[in-house]
């Protein structure tokens, strides 16, 4: 009892500690790293709270996507540095600021503390009918039976963000390739560990959506290791960005939510309802859309992270 | 038998943590770039490793184990290639001796 | 105070630190920076509430940890656009910042 007070105490001192760095320090591209550290360490914290799902999708986005996005912002705003430190407020808007910021934690604060004891939970229900989905994992099983649409109107979300973040096209690269063109030395580290890795991931990933099935896993996890994998070959110089006109590319990012609808309008003439799996069908049903939606989240985080396009698409 | 796995547990995972100690007090106090990745390596080679050897007699299995030895082998690997790569950026950064 | 409420203080804690940040630092980045902050505290305090509903040999209720997972898809999704907006900004302009343009100044391409 006491051992684990002690390492949550100290995990929580640590999570806070790089919090107030990260907001406090001077240079950008400091707090960008301050902020992926605290991003491990809030998995850690998530582990802590017996939600693994959770933990795996906090290191690999939160920590892991997140900060690859904000190191390439912070690289490309380095100049504009010495411009906003001029703007900073002055000590009467950090104080006002301070209290506002110290008065909304302590109200949250107060409410975590008069939360209701015995806490309510939905658990005896999910624990109730999990048989039907055939699935050994609750948070699986919530996520793609009991709150399926949820599910589905996030994979709307994630299309709908890319889209708008290929509006910020300049008009003269609509169509064209997002990124710069990475050219590095085909023998050199990076083209290495980009030949090496990618295998390795592409098998883990497959590992980490399989069995999510039955024990903490799931597509949102595998998804994010394959844009990962994919955006190591793309840095590394060892393959290109597709073009954002290209037609493969626009159906593997719908092909997720495609299948997702496809199977949740037949489940309205087979089993009564939208999204209703049909007696028996509920597992393999279920795998399809993970498969299929593991696809699409993958191309859609890694062209979220890539941005608009930046050239032209070369003939 | 406990006893003794328990004994070596406790050793192991000493022993690692020391090196990570070694690596973050020689990350501080270093002089330049290329001594500073010199000792980050001891926290990911010898402190990890004794880590990960000092949780084996626990695991569940020889596959939980096996995973266990993959993840110290997979940041061995982005330990080095990022060393590699942050200390060709430093060795161009520096002006000519 | 067992485990979960302490990581529940540590929310609301992160919540009001991002919260600050987001007020003082002048640069967009870093406001995006503190808006993260404040939705990892914000799921830090769904995970309090899903420990809390432990049950039945489940180490958490596991409802909100599904909608903590897809929150932080959907978080990295909006930062995602805010960084291609902050970035289209500072092509356009020049500059990085919110203040507003000197009046008389040209309109951006």
């Amino acid at each position: 009892m006491m051992m684990a007070m002690l390492l949550d105490g100290s995990l929580v001192l640590l999570i806070l500690v790089v919090a107030v760095w990260t907001v406090a320090v001077h240079d950008s591209f400091a707090a960008v790293v301050g902020y992926t550290v605290y991003g491990l360490l809030l998995a850690l914290a998530w582990v802590r709270l017996a939600a693994v799902d959770a933990a795996l999708t906090e290191a690999a986005i939160g920590g892991g996507l997140t900060g690859v996005l904000l190191i390439r912002a912070a690289v490309r705003l380095r100049r504009t540095e010495a411009v906003s430190h001029a703007e900073t407020p002055g000590p009467l808007f950090r104080v006002m600021a301070a209290l506002v910021a110290a008065s909304i934690a302590a109200a949250l604060a107060v409410v975590v503390l008069s939360l209701p004891e015995p806490g309510p939970t939905l658990a005896p229900y999910v624990a109730q009918h999990i048989a039907t989905t055939g699935l050994g994992n609750a948070v699986t099983a919530v996520l793609l039976s009991f709150r399926a649409i949820d599910t589905l109107l996030e994979a709307v979300v994630l299309i709908f963000a890319l889209i708008a973040v290929w509006t910020l096209t300049p008009e003269r690269f609509w169509g064209g390739r997002p990124g710069p063109k990475y050219e590095t030395d085909p023998n050199g580290m990076l083209a290495y560990l980009a030949r090496l890795l990618p295998p390795i991931g592409i098998v883990v990933a497959v590992y980490v959506l399989w069995v999510g099935a039955d024990l903490p896993g799931g597509k949102f996890q595998a998804g994010t290791l394959l844009a990962a994998m994919w955006l190591l070959a793309i840095m590394a110089g060892l393959t290109e960005a597709p073009p954002i006109s290209s037609r493969w590319l626009r159906g593997m990012l719908v092909a997720g939510t495609v299948v997702f609808l496809v199977i949740g309008f037949a489940g309205v003439p087979l089993a009564g309802a939208f999204l209703a799996y049909p007696e028996g069908y509920a597992k393999p049903l279920i795998i399809a859309i993970e498969a299929a939606s593991m696809a699409s989240i993958a191309f859609t985080l890694a062209l979220l992270v890539l941005g608009p396009p930046e050239r032209s698409d070369r003939r | 038998m406990s006893f003794l796995l328990n004994l070596w547990t406790i050793v192991a995972v000493s022993a690692g943590v020391f090196f990570f100690l070694a690596g973050t007090v020689g990350l501080l106090r270093f002089p330049d770039t290329l001594t500073r990745l010199h000792a980050l390596t001891k926290a990911d080679n010898l402190g990890l490793g004794l880590v990960v050897l000092g949780l084996l007699p626990h695991v569940s299995g020889p596959l939980a184990a096996l995973k266990l030895v993959c993840v110290w082998l997979l940041v061995l690997l982005a330990g080095a290639t990022a060393s590699q790569l942050i200390a060709r950026v430093a060795k161009r950064a520096e002006p000519p001796a | 105070m067992s485990a979960a409420t302490l990581y529940g203080l540590c929310g609301a804690a992160l919540v009001g630190l991002g919260l600050y940040g987001l007020l003082v630092n002048p640069q967009p980045l870093r406001k995006i920076l503190s808006f993260n902050l404040v939705g990892s505290g914000v799921f830090l305090l769904f995970g309090v509430v899903a420990r809390r509903g432990a049950a039945l040999g489940m180490g958490g209720d596991p409802v909100p940890q599904a909608l903590v997972i897809t929150g932080i898809v959907v978080a990295f999704s909006a930062t995602a656009l805010a960084v291609a907006l902050l970035l289209r900004l500072h092509d356009a302009t020049g500059s990085a910042t919110l203040a507003a343009p000197e009046p008389g100044a040209p309109p951006a391409a």
